[in-house]
Formats: structure tokens, sequence, C-alpha cells
């Protein structure tokens, strides 16, 4: 009752900072309210007793990644005020088509699974197999390096690609 | 219902207090060991040898006029103290005094984590406050604040990781009884570590020798340029929290916690009559003193010296340290 009240609650707020987002009338204002979502959305994964990602999301996301997004916020938006401005080149069209294909996708998940019930998943059978009884710490190492390791070592090569490709991008006369 | 809600929003009550008064008692010492590492008495008009200037400075702070520039973004202006006092404070729910439940708020498996990313969240006081003030100076502070966080908390991290293979454990609790198991105190497995972590902490609580983020010399101040009354004082009570953060976690991690000295000999076991919390905070008050004293000896870094460090020394030789850490751990 108390979680049920608590999930609906934190929906509630993450919406609703999704849509100031992408409302807020300054940019450094948006990375501010992506920070609170963030933070939210781990409040979420504590209450899915996952702490490790949840910590993971504060440390990566809300820690790493918008402090890199403030700091080009910062750097090309200094003082401007956002104008009314549209882009000439702007594909309306194509970006609602797009828009509601996704929001379709996300309703189709939502109905496909709420038809079929909630399966749990344990860790792909491994559950009590692992000799990590307690703490998910340990027991998401386990099945990241047994079965989802070439899944893992595949996004990691993917990671160390889209780096490079970045670092090269950048410095043009390497 | 005691138990969930009372005794823990006491124990955090009494926690928070002891942490304010901590930290106005920390200025005051910061001033008398400069002064006294400068030839000078320091403070020594209010009380006997200027003990009661620790309640004069919150005094003075308070009772300021409290401006806000006509130009700033009233919103974030006013919301920067605030971010970066909170996850300072926020850090001492995971911090273990003693070993049993009366000296912690919470003991959750992943709490060296936690503090790392809950001081992360830190810095956006730093950078949004420096934003909002809508000035030069503060602009510049904080574009200095995200850059120094970015290559700093990677090698305190990668660090953090070759501590934790040796522990064996995410735990600040598990790691203190690891210590006692191993009979070392990890600072002497692994001094490297210790070394890289303090630097990273001088660097994340912007303390000299990497202040480049306040640097009053060039920047006037930094990002704290606009501030004025109580809402400085907020950023000023969050930089000494933060000094008392990495002090503690540094006692945790590499000195025993709240172990004796030498926790194995049995010899020294009338050291025991010794309460456990009572080494573990004269502990941090030695690592509190070796950050002043630093600041008192060193000057400031020059800006690209101090992400040539990070990135080019600090990062390697923490992916050296984490390798070799592996390679013992498999062999020994």
């Amino acid at each position: 009752m108390v979680e049920a009240f608590m999930f609906y609650l934190l929906a509630t707020l993450i919406l609703g900072l999704a849509v100031m987002v992408i409302t807020a009338r300054s940019a450094v204002h948006s990375v501010v309210f992506l920070v609170v979502n963030f933070l939210l959305v781990a409040v979420l994964y504590v209450m899915l007793s996952a702490e490790f990602v949840a910590v993971i999301q504060v440390l990566v996301y809300a820690g790493g990644i918008v402090v890199l997004y403030l700091f080009v916020v910062m750097l090309v938006n200094l003082k401007r005020e956002p104008e009314q401005y549209t882009d000439p080149r702007r594909l309306g069209v194509l970006g609602t088509v797009l828009g509601g294909a996704v929001l379709a996708q996300l309703v189709g998940i939502a109905v496909y699974s709420s038809i079929r019930g909630s399966t749990v998943v344990d860790g792909a059978g491994l559950g009590s197999d692992t000799p990590f009884a307690v703490g998910n710490t340990e027991q998401l190492g386990w099945v990241l390096y047994t079965s989802y390791l070439i899944p893992f070592e595949l996004a990691s090569m993917l990671l160390l690609v889209a780096m490079i490709g970045a670092i090269v991008l950048a410095k043009q006369n390497l | 219902m005691v138990d969930t809600v009372v005794v823990p929003l006491l124990k955090i009550a009494v926690l928070l207090n002891a942490v304010l008064v901590a930290v106005t008692f920390l200025v005051l010492m910061e001033r008398k060991v400069i002064a006294w590492a400068q030839s000078r008495l320091g403070p020594m008009r209010v009380g006997p040898y200027g003990i009661l200037q620790a309640l004069a400075d919150p005094i003075k702070l308070i009772l300021k006029e409290d401006i806000t520039p006509v130009k700033a973004d009233k919103f974030l202006f006013t919301l920067a103290p605030i971010m970066s006092l909170v996850p300072a404070l926020v850090v001492f729910s995971v911090v273990p005094f003693g070993p049993d439940s009366l000296y912690y708020i919470s003991d959750i498996n992943v709490g060296l984590l936690f503090i790392i990313s809950v001081t992360s969240i830190g810095v956006y006081g730093i950078i949004l406050g420096g934003w909002a003030s809508n000035s030069k100076y503060p602009l510049l502070a904080s574009l200095r604040a995200s850059a120094q966080l970015i290559s700093y908390e990677i090698a305190v991290t990668m660090t953090l990781v070759s501590v934790i293979l040796t522990a064996g454990t995410l735990s600040l609790i598990g790691i203190v009884e690891a210590q006692q198991e191993s009979g070392l105190w990890f600072g002497f497995i692994q001094p490297v570590a210790f070394v890289l972590v303090f630097i990273g902490g001088m660097a994340e609580t912007n303390r000299l020798p990497f202040d480049m983020p306040e640097a009053e010399t060039e920047l006037t101040g930094g990002f704290h340029t606009e501030y004025s009354g109580m809402r400085f004082s907020l950023f000023f009570l969050a930089e000494y929290a933060n000094i008392i953060v990495i002090s503690a976690v540094v006692v945790i991690i590499f000195f025993g916690g709240w172990l004796r000295p030498f926790p194995n000999v049995a010899a020294l076991s009338f050291l025991d009559i010794i309460p456990a919390w009572t080494w573990f905070i004269g502990k941090i008050f030695f690592f509190l003193y070796i950050f002043i004293w630093i600041r008192a000896t060193l000057p400031r870094y020059r800006y690209d010296q101090l992400m040539a460090l990070g990135w080019k020394v600090l990062i390697p030789i923490a992916i050296g340290n984490l390798v070799l850490t592996g390679v013992a751990k498999v062999v020994l």
C-alpha cells in the first residue's frame, strides 16, 4: 500500500520533471531538472531493492554526465535569453511521426506485459545458484561475467569505439 | 515504531549538530594552525585564546545583509548553496563511528559507492552558484570546478576499486572489519592508493593547493564572489563538512576506522579502555590537521598543471595500482 503510493508519487514527479526539462526556458534550468529527475529514478531503483544500480545511476548520470552537459551548456549559451526562433530546417512532421511511434511502442509494451502477467527475472535462471546469496552487487557481477559475458564485452567494445571516434573527430590533426 | 523512526531521527539530530559544531571549531582550528605556521597568534580577542571566535564568526555571518545581484538567476542563486550543503551532510548517514549499531545511522551494502556518488552531487552547488551569479569571475570558477570534478573523480574512483578488491566488500563497516581480520590497516597494504585518494580528496573539496574554483588572488573568491551573509556561510559550511567527510573516508578505508593501533596484538589490549569512537574521531582530527598543514605549506597549482596532474599522472597510476592489486589478489 505504502509502496504503491510511493511509486505513483515518484512516477508523477519523474514525468512532471521530464516535461519541465523540455519546457524550461533556460538550458541550465533544464539541466537542473534533469539532475533531479535522475535522482528520483535512483530512488525508484532503491524501491526495487537494486541499490547498486541506484548508486551507479547517481554516480554516472547525475554526478558525471550531467556535469559535462552543464559544462557544455554554460560554454555555449552564456547569457543569451532564449529568443523565439524556429529552425527553417526543422522537420516537424518527421518528429511527430517518430514521437508517435515511440509512444505507440511504449503503450504496446505496457499492454502486452499487463496481458501476459508479470514474470520474475532471476538472473538468467542462476538465481540461487550463484555463490553469493546476499548483496545484489556480487550477484550482478556474477551474472555479468558468466551468462552475459559476450553482450557485456560487446557493449564495452562499443563504448571504446565511440570514445576513440570522439577523439579522432575532435583532434583532426592527430 | 520507536526503533525505525524515533531512534534514527534522534541519531540524525545528534550527528547533524555535532557536525555543524565541529565545522565552526574547524574554522577556528584552521585559523589558529595557519597563524602558528606563520609565527602569528591568530584570533585572540574573543574569549580565552580566541576560542569563542568559533561562535562569533557564525553570528556575524547570520547578521550580515543577504544580497542578491539584480541580474542573477534568482531561482538557481537560492538553490545553489542548498545543493552544495545537503550532499555534504547526507554523506554522514553511512559513516560508522563505532562497531555497533548505536554508532551509525545505516549500514548499506554499497556504502563506499554511496559516499562517492553523493559527494559528486555536491559540485552542482558550486557550478550553479557560479553560473547563476551572472558575473565573470564566478562563471570562470564554475567552469573550472566542473572540469576539475571530472578529472579527479575518475582517478579517485579507480583507486577505490583497488581498495574494494583488497577488502572484498563495499560496506564501510565490512571494510573496517576486513582490516581487523588482516591485522594491517589498508594504508600499509595500499600506500599508493592512500596518496591518490588523499590528493583527489583535496581536489574534490577545493582545498589548497587545488582551490582553483575559489582562487582569491585571480578570481576574487571564485564561485562565491557574489554571495554574502547566510548563503555564503552555507557554501562555507559545505566546504568544511566535505573536509571532515574526506578525512573520515580516508580513516575508514586506510586507517582502520574505529580500530585501535595494531588491532590484533594482544599485548596492546589495554588500549581498549579508550572507546572505539574516540579512536575514530582522533584519527579524523589528525587528517584535518594535515589538510590545514598542507594549506599553510604549498602554493596553488596553475590550472593547466592541475588538469595535467589529474589526467596524465593520477589516472595512469590509479590504473596501474588496480592491475597490480588484481594480480596480487589472484597470485596470493
